[in-house]
């Protein structure tokens, strides 16, 4: 490893000038992802950042590690491809929610299922960003854009509940302005084995300004979201409120109303049918969950691979290729 | 018994329901005859349903083989044996089989429920039609003798019959005095496991090499050995030399073989091979769909492997967007598109030659992408080689285009060493200068660096790069010269080929016959006809279909007329027709099967 201890975040920013619009969210995701790089660990050659098409997809441009902005929706493939080449790159896939859950949506739903050591970090703006201003697979229906100017009347994908579905073994949800946070969520994705799904919301200030504004003001946020921590109790609203499981159903209670810290459900990201309980917390009236909501441990498809091939090879020995070319049945003509 | 008869060549078509074994029997009448020493040429014939309705026409599964002691180029045309074991196959094939030629026919595949599913006359069996003299009928109840014959053994009767295939096999043995060793060690070495199917199947091919003997007044032949060029030699199928090419050009270039597939017939079996290869280190990945399989591919190309991918038309259409990506990224890689009858689902088990346009021009904007066509079966090899060759030396991804034919049919290939085959290097950057991405040698080639390497990060995509530094450029004339150069990188491979040669005949004439891909055997027995009767013909087969060999221009000025045999509605022969002067004349086939060189012949003899 290359004197890693030694690199600052501006060692990881390319000479490249970022063009995003004055104001984007993205620039907090990228300030936040260089500023976390450095405590990683990764050396700059083993680091890899592999976009699709979309404004998040600009991403490895401004990155000085090694990275390619591929084609719309495929950033998941690119990064398999390579991982199975080389798989002790870092590897980061950068999308946005056009990306990754229209165009792209199988190959991001097989990636989680293979569950290569890989991070995706899903920038959702819930907006085609882009292309200038038409609704997206997470836009909420009935919202208004130059291509639905009566409202969408498409239903929005859940990503953590998609992303559960489809098997993946890190889920989390995060926000651009929330950067401790947000650091601390990329520094888990790294450190876990397997596809890690980080979805971000990131606001579009021209296009879909204020869409997350309940979860990032400051003067509602408390109320609005559930900052998950492993092993403790879910309260919210500054500890008035909790979290509690009446049976299998969450309900919302006032700790001051006849229910203390004990009544509350313990946050297990480990639990599976409680991560899909707080995916499912997705309406306007619920709270919203942020955090790890669920990680879990399986095999990487990259590690299968190489474990079947040294089977191969220790049972068969290094392939022959002069043999394999001779094949089983020849002749010689004199 | 009677003297053997020899004769200097057969052509044999086996046929029968989609689960009798055809195949099998085929495919080991071919091995057999191989290692006897025979040139031969093989093509099946398979339905695109895996178990179409038994006993239909559109379940009837078909091998030929053509095998003599004199040159063989095609699979022939018109059989001089029919083995049929149901009355669709022989519905299905009868009209083809050469008049006065053998017609072997299991007796319980004409009863009236066989008929009926054949599309037959119930009340009259056909064979019975023939007359007398016309053809020699084998009229034999394969059925029963195979269940005689392995009847002391505790199998089902459907057990039993799953060996008819190989007693019908025997008898077709003992008629052209085949060997019957190599079936035996296959049978052991297929059915090690399984004692009692193994002696089923064994018993099945003796009985049917002993009930030859045993029929009384029947003619025997006898085919000698062909005068090939001395070698070493085995039997190939056109998609595993092709594998076995991309694994070659791996091991020669030091690089790592990635292959990533999405299943499609007929590009298969090559995904199936290669995913048996692991102890060579070759890593295959099964994608969602094409697209993955492509865009895998160019990240494991990124990644400092030879990547390869391989499809079949339709599937190559839903790659076009990440080969576009590759020429942009100019990255090393073969995409294989084993050609099938179209547009759209079309023939899948069909052949054709339709996808060239789509290879040549299949992409949005300037994308020049280098094309090549193996001509036969064992050329699959050296063209698979010849493309990983120009991909990896030159950083660029190149189009293979074989077809049906070629990856199902077969021949006896003089199978080259490790050590024969060319060098090829990647070029890795390697001083320790500061790394211009897109900065070019004098082949216009760039340097690779690969993630892992310190010192050489960059960044690479879709975007219009800048000339030397890889950076995103919007700069109107930055853009033409890229275009230009990237043409111009492709352009400048030509200058790599071995010289175009004339094949038969003079080096000028009245008539050229040129032809690309799988259809390169029926021209070159068209040509040898024609000129064995005295016309003035030569043939000329192109491997590269971009860009062309720079001497073409001078070959073709030499012929007064120019044909282009295509297995399609003429794409070659625009080309050809933009790029040259002259008069160069289509003669197209477009019905999912390979030319009769006799058909080819009836166009030369219109234009001399």
């Amino acid at each position: 490893m290359s004197n890693n201890e030694t690199l600052t975040s501006k060692d990881f920013a390319s000479d490249q000038d970022v063009r995003w619009c004055p104001g984007c969210g993205d620039y907090s995701i990228l300030k936040q992802m260089q500023t976390v790089l450095p405590s990683m660990g990764i050396a700059r050659e083993n680091l890899v950042f592999i976009s699709g098409i979309g404004c998040s997809s600009r991403f490895p441009y401004y990155m000085n590690s090694y990275g390619m902005h591929s084609i719309h929706g495929r950033a998941p493939s690119v990064a398999t491809g390579l991982k199975l080449a080389n798989p002790d790159l870092s590897v980061w896939i950068v999308t946005g929610d056009g990306d990754a859950l229209s165009i792209g949506g199988n190959q991001l739903i097989h990636l989680l299922r293979r569950n290569l050591n890989v991070n995706i970090l899903l920038f959702n703006n819930e907006i085609y960003g882009l292309t200038k201003g038409q609704y997206s697979p997470t836009s909420e229906i009935g919202k208004q854009t130059k291509s639905s100017p009566l409202g969408s009347i498409d239903h929005p994908f859940n990503p953590i509940a998609l992303a559960l579905g489809a098997e993946a073994t890190f889920v989390a949800r995060t926000m651009d302005r929330d950067p401790v946070r947000l650091r601390e969520v990329l520094q888990q994705a790294h450190e876990h084995k397997g596809t890690s799904l980080v979805e971000i919301y990131q606001n579009c200030n021209v296009f879909n300004d204020g869409a997350f504004e309940k979860y990032t003001d400051k003067k509602q946020r408390d109320s609005t979201s559930l900052f998950l921590e492993q092993g403790k109790p879910i309260v919210f609203d500054g500890g008035k409120k909790g979290l509690r499981l009446n049976g299998l159903q969450p309900q919302v209670v006032e700790l001051a109303n006849g229910y203390s810290e004990n009544d509350l459900w313990i946050h297990d990201s480990q639990d599976a049918t409680k991560a899909h309980l707080l995916s499912r917390l997705f309406s306007d009236a619920d709270p919203r969950p942020f955090g790890v909501l669920y990680q879990t441990e399986r095999s990487c498809y990259e590690e299968a691979l190489t474990e079947q091939m040294d089977t191969s090879l220790k049972t068969k020995g290094t392939g022959d290729m002069n043999a394999l070319i001779k094949g089983k049945n020849s002749w010689t003509v004199s | 018994m009677a003297q053997a008869t020899v004769l200097q060549k057969v052509i044999i078509h086996f046929a029968g329901d989609s689960g009798d074994g055809i195949q099998l029997a085929g495919s080991q009448f071919t091995t057999t005859t191989a290692l006897q020493g025979n040139d031969l040429r093989t093509f099946p014939d398979f339905p695109a349903e895996i178990r179409a309705p038994i006993g239909t026409i559109a379940g009837v599964s078909g091998f030929q083989i053509h095998f003599g002691s004199i040159a063989v180029d095609t699979p022939g045309s018109e059989p001089d044996v029919l083995v049929a074991m149901n009355a669709a196959a022989f519905s299905k094939n009868f009209g083809n089989l050469k008049k006065g030629g053998i017609l072997i026919v299991n007796e319980s595949g004409f009863d009236k429920r066989n008929l009926k599913l054949a599309k037959l006359p119930e009340d009259e069996n056909p064979l019975e039609q023939i007359a007398e003299g016309d053809y020699k009928v084998f009229n034999i109840n394969i059925s029963q003798l195979n269940r005689d014959a392995v009847k002391e053994l505790t199998l089902s009767t459907k057990e039993k019959d799953q060996s008819k295939n190989l007693f019908v096999l025997g008898f077709v043995y003992w008629l052209y005095s085949r060997d019957l060793a190599p079936t035996l060690d296959f049978l052991k070495d297929k059915f090690k496991a399984k004692p009692v199917i193994l002696e089923a199947n064994q018993k099945a091919l003796k009985a049917g090499y002993h009930y030859g003997e045993t029929i009384e007044a029947s003619e025997r032949f006898v085919v000698e050995k062909a005068d090939l060029p001395a070698g070493d030699y085995r039997n190939i199928v056109g998609n595993e030399s092709l594998s076995l090419g991309l694994m070659a050009a791996a091991q020669k270039a030091n690089l790592e073989l990635f292959f990533a597939g999405y299943p499609i017939t007929p590009a298969s079996d090559i995904l199936h091979f290669l995913a048996r290869q692991k102890n060579f280190g070759v890593k295959t990945f099964q994608a969602e769909d094409e697209i993955s399989a492509v865009t895998a591919a160019i990240g494991a190309s990124f990644g400092g492997a030879l990547a390869v991918t391989a499809s079949s038309g339709p599937g190559i259409a839903l790659k076009g967007e990440a080969m576009g990506l590759a020429v942009m990224l100019e990255i090393p890689m073969v995409i294989v598109n084993v050609q099938r009858g179209g547009p759209s689902t079309g023939l899948p088990t069909k052949t054709e030659q339709a996808d060239l346009f789509q290879a040549l021009y299949g992409r949005n904007g300037e994308a020049p992408i280098p094309v090549l066509a193996p001509a036969t079966p064992s050329d699959c090899f050296d063209t698979a080689v010849e493309a990983c060759r120009l991909a990896v030396e030159r950083m660029t991804p190149v189009i293979l285009l074989s077809d049906g034919y070629l990856a199902n049919g077969s021949e006896p290939w003089k199978f080259p060493k490790m050590e024969d085959l060319p060098a090829m290097a990647a070029p890795f950057a390697t001083d320790n200068g500061t790394y211009l991405a897109y900065a070019r040698d004098k082949n216009l080639t760039r340097k690779w660096a690969i993630p892992g390497t310190p010192g050489k990060e960059h960044r690479v995509g879709g975007l219009e790069k800048e000339a030397q530094t890889g950076n995103v450029s919007y700069n109107p004339e930055n853009h033409e010269k890229m275009v230009h150069t990237r043409a111009q990188k492709v352009a400048l491979m030509a200058n790599t080929y071995a010289p175009l040669k004339i094949l038969q005949g003079a080096a000028s004439g009245k008539v050229l016959v040129l032809g690309w891909g799988s259809t390169y055997g029926a021209i070159k027995v068209a040509v040898r006809w024609a000129i064995e009767g005295g016309l003035s013909v030569s043939q000329v087969h192109i491997k590269h279909l971009f860009p062309l060999d720079t001497n073409l221009g001078e070959i073709l000025a030499q012929f007064e007329t120019i044909i282009v045999p295509e297995l399609n509605n003429g794409q070659l022969v625009k080309v050809l027709n933009q790029e040259f002067k002259g008069r160069i004349v289509g003669l197209n086939k477009i019905q999912g099967l390979p030319f009769k060189a006799k058909e080819i012949l009836e166009e030369i003899e219109k234009h001399v």
